[in-house]
């Protein structure tokens, strides 16, 4: 079979160091090929250099595409013959309509004056192919960033595509999302059009894949053919980190004692329509040494309860009873949150989470800095034994504290925030997808951690999209949708089935008590 | 990952190469005070000159202080020169016109400019209104405050008592030796040895707790300097009349800023809420009342030197104040200052006056017209900042 794109002895160097070392990778006409491999395994790189981000004579190599070589010199040349790439960070105009973000670089139209007829014409029928039931002159920033996704892929088809290459296309999406999304690229895949899918779910890419490449370390490691028996999710974590994990979540014991923090009848209202109730007057509890997952679809209401409770850092009016260790606490601001012994740490950690001009030292204390500053001057040197204490503590890889957090990888930037917020030294621990976008190897150190803070006796909750991974950590799950709880389970009867069951059929079971 | 290989760098070019941010803004000033007083045939720094220098550029020094904490917290403060020329008028009112006493009306004055920084900085930190907008509101409102307290005239002379804040001398203890005023070296050589003596403690700390310290050679010399700098200029100002009061006030106030942004809690809150300010706020850092707390301080200072400027003129007039704020502005960003906040230190905020100040010192001495000097300044700051920029995205 000839192949679509085959790209051949790729090398690259950045400053003597080598991000791709002879990586041969080809994609056949009309197949989805999944690339995985841990972060800094030099997936980005490599579309890098396809898309001709990295122009021809930067690297090593020889990229042939439809039978003849090509030779990029900038990302124009990649695009006029239909390789398009979708990046992890949408680079959508959030202020203008979904039709002018699609038209953004070419509207139809002559002399420079925009037919607006025809713009809003083939947005609708752009729409239509991607599935997406939204007027175009709606503005980017009203729609989700499930939808924003599908608005993207709408810009990609409004080029002639022939390779469609999509950087962690559902890292924020939603299950649902998600599946939607990996819908339409089979439907792509029937009209012939080639994908190219980069990600970190294991899970859908064994679904939708017909090969499998897995790099490692800048090097090719193995293509997998998905038409040859079904590829098992451990063999390809095997590959991607040259090491068998036998299990993908640490073991534990788990210690529960009494209950550590309540909060009882919950409420909170969004930010802007004072009228909407998108917390509706929830009961929670953790115990001490406990780990409680919560689970949810995208926009039911997780995050916004944890922050809520987090010093009302979301929505207003926000209403209930607050108890730590049996005492009713002032939540109402992050500061009184914190010294109640509470800590969140986001799920957005570059966001909202890290100062990422300022070195690892400077993170590590933020949130607690009297304790390296009596009397309000800063001990610098009781500071950096802090921080060097939590960098070997949660093994952040860095070549030394001082180190720019903006230039860690993802994995160690969750494990300074994680140390940020241990220094608090809190009761419990409110941890928003503290796993994504960090690669497998990191993903089991966090675990492991969070392990550790429920074993010292702490309150751990977890929220994730993941359910794998609450499934696999939690020593109770609970399930929320449309700002309740609508279901519960202990970890070991709770399934993947379970937890959608209770989300679509809302209200049947009964929250909370069951268990107090 | 990064590499190690990075990491070990000892050699002495390679050492500067690296570190050439942090030092490039010293070799600039010095480079240009050695251009111009290689032009002005040793004008430059005659000892008259030098203390004048100072006297000149002392209260854009002042509000640089301020406004480097405004830009580091992500804003700008466009009334500066506006509230300095105010208060300036303020004070010719109340103590010309009503005989006050310099001491309550200096306090009255200093208190009034932080008044104005709380009533600005309120709209920018708990209603999110733009500090350009507040600022630039706030800029229109007491340039024609000050033109209306002032009737459309100069006010003075101030009482003799008040000029000394910025035509006096600390006094002599030791007098009658010759042209030398020995007191005011003494302190100069106090100063030096003070500094030094911080460099090495500072560098035994950070060796005991094993942190990569630069070459020992390299640190040597850059004392040395440093001390034969200090000892040298306080020679010069020592020739002249001595320390003047307003660089008393100055120096100490930069060592107090140095101390505050980079040794207390409060100033490193401040980093963080411009580096991140929503990240500050999930931190528990009271994001709102440190943005206000800053324009506060901005207030006190744009007071303090329209205080300076008004005893230095020994007048108020409605037009003091002019266009001071893009002086101060441009001297945090010639510092090193980000526009996007989190970024800027104090003693770059300083180079940065000073640079400014001697450019504008040595053009008029050349008789290089103000027409010309303003595009020269300019263009010295569009310089100043593409090389920072440049040498960022290098590193």
């Amino acid at each position: 079979m000839n192949a679509l794109l085959e790209m051949q002895g790729i090398s690259k160097h950045f400053a003597g160091v080598r991000a791709l070392s002879d990586v041969t990778f080809a994609v056949r006409p009309g197949e989805i090929h999944a690339l995985v491999g841990e972060n800094g395994a030099g997936k980005s790189t490599l579309m890098k250099v396809l898309s001709g981000v990295y122009p021809h004579g930067s690297y090593e190599g020889a990229i042939v595409f439809d039978g003849e070589e090509r030779r990029f010199s900038d990302i124009t040349d990649s695009e006029a013959l239909g390789i398009i790439i979708i990046h992890q960070e949408l680079a959508l105009v959030p202020l203008l309509s979904i039709a002018e973000n699609i038209f953004i670089a070419n509207p139809p139209g002559r002399f420079g004056i925009i037919d607006r007829g025809a713009v809003h014409k083939r947005t609708k029928e752009l729409l239509a192919k991607v599935g997406l039931d939204e007027s175009p002159d709606t503005l980017v920033t009203n729609i989700g960033v499930g939808k924003q996704q599908l608005v993207e892929i709408a810009k990609a088809l409004s080029k002639k595509v022939r390779l469609l290459i999509l950087d962690e296309p559902t890292a924020s999406l939603s299950e649902k999302d998600s599946a939607a999304l990996l819908d339409l690229l089979l439907e792509f895949k029937a009209q012939g059009i080639a994908s190219i899918l980069i990600s970190h779910k294991l899970n859908e890419v064994s679904k939708v894949a017909d090969r499998i490449t897995v790099l490692r370390d800048g090097r090719t490691v193995d293509t997998l053919d998905c038409h040859e028996g079904a590829v098992e999710e451990d063999r390809i974590i095997s590959k991607m980190v040259d090491r068998d994990l036998e299990h993908r979540y640490p073991k534990r014991e788990p210690k529960i004692g009494g209950p550590i923090f309540k909060v009882t009848n919950w409420s909170a209202y969004h930010p802007l329509h004072s009228d909407r109730q998108v917390i509706r007057n929830v009961d929670f509890e953790v115990r001490r040494g406990e780990i409680v997952g919560i689970a949810g679809l995208m926009g039911a209401g997780r995050t916004e309860f944890a922050m809520s409770i987090f010093g009302r850092s979301w929505g207003q009016k926000i209403s209930g009873r607050a108890e730590m260790e049996g005492r009713e606490v002032d939540l109402s601001t992050v500061r009184r949150a914190i010294d109640a012994g509470l800590a969140y740490v986001t799920e957005d950690r570059k966001q909202l989470g890290l100062l990422l001009a300022e070195d690892i030292r400077k993170n590590v204390t933020l949130a607690n800095l009297p304790a390296v500053a009596p009397g309000r001057v800063i001990d610098d040197m009781k500071e950096l034994r802090v921080a060097s204490d939590y960098r070997a503590r949660m093994r952040i890889r860095c070549h030394s504290v001082f180190q720019e957090t903006g230039k860690l990888s993802g994995g160690n930037q969750q494990k300074v925030v994680l140390s940020k917020w241990l220094f608090t030294d809190p009761k419990v621990l409110i941890l928003d997808e503290p796993t994504r976008g960090i690669d497998v190897g990191a993903k089991y150190e966090i675990y492991c951690i969070i392990n550790e803070l429920a074993d010292a006796g702490k309150g751990v909750v977890v929220i994730s999209s993941e359910m794998p991974e609450l499934l696999g950590i939690c020593d109770r799950i609970c399930v929320m949708n449309e700002g309740a709880f609508v279901g519960e389970f202990p970890g070991a009867e709770a399934s993947q089935e379970k937890i959608m069951r209770a989300i679509m059929r809302k209200g049947e079971q009964r929250p909370m008590e069951a268990l107090a | 990952m990064s590499d190690t290989a990075l990491k070990d760098k000892a050699s002495h070019a390679g050492f500067l190469k690296n570190n050439l941010r942090e030092y490039g803004m010293l070799i600039s000033l010095f480079a240009i005070m050695i251009f111009f007083e290689v032009v002005t045939n040793g004008t430059l720094l005659r000892p008259l000159n030098l203390t004048n220098l100072v006297l000149q550029n002392s209260y854009i020094v002042i509000m640089a202080l301020g406004m480097l904490l405004v830009i580091v917290t992500g804003h700008i403060d466009l009334s500066v020169g506006s509230v300095a020329g105010f208060i300036g008028a303020v004070a010719a009112v109340l103590m010309v016109k009503f005989d006050l006493h310099f001491i309550p009306a200096t306090l009255i004055c200093l208190a009034l400019g932080g008044l104005i920084g709380a009533a600005q900085g309120y709209w920018v930190a708990y209603f999110k209104i733009p500090s350009f907008i507040v600022t630039l509101a706030g800029m229109l409102v007491f340039k024609g405050l000050a033109l209306a307290i002032l009737a459309g005239q100069s006010v003075g002379p101030f009482p003799p008592t008040f000029q000394k804040l910025s035509s006096g001398f600390i006094p002599e203890l030791i007098p009658d030796a010759g042209n030398l005023y020995p007191t005011s070296l003494a302190i100069g050589a106090a100063l030096a040895l003070a500094m030094v003596w911080l460099n090495f403690r500072g560098r035994a700390r950070q060796e005991a707790h094993h942190i990569h310290t630069e070459p020992y050679g390299f640190f040597l010399a850059k004392n040395a300097l440093l001390f034969a700098v200090i000892l040298y200029f306080a020679y010069l100002i020592a020739s002249h009349r001595g320390l003047p009061n307003v660089l008393v006030i100055m120096t100490a106030l930069i060592a107090l800023y140095a101390f505050v942004t980079t040794r207390t809690t409060i100033g490193r809150q401040i980093y963080a809420v411009g580096g991140n300010e929503k990240a500050a706020k999930l931190s528990g850092i009271k994001t709102e009342r440190l943005t206000f707390l800053t324009f506060v301080n901005m207030g006190v200072l744009a007071a303090l030197a329209g205080l300076v400027f008004a005893a230095r003129l020994n007048t108020a007039t409605p037009k003091a104040g002019l266009g001071f704020e893009l002086d101060v502005i441009a001297a945090c960003f010639i510092g090193g200052a980000s526009a996007y906040g989190g970024v800027g230190r104090v003693g770059g905020a300083v180079i940065g006056a000073l640079i400014m100040g001697v450019m504008n010192n040595g053009m008029s001495i050349l008789g290089i017209g103000i027409d010309y000097q303003q595009v020269i300044k300019g263009l010295v700051l569009l310089g100043a900042v593409c090389l920072d920029v440049y040498n960022q995205r290098r590193a």
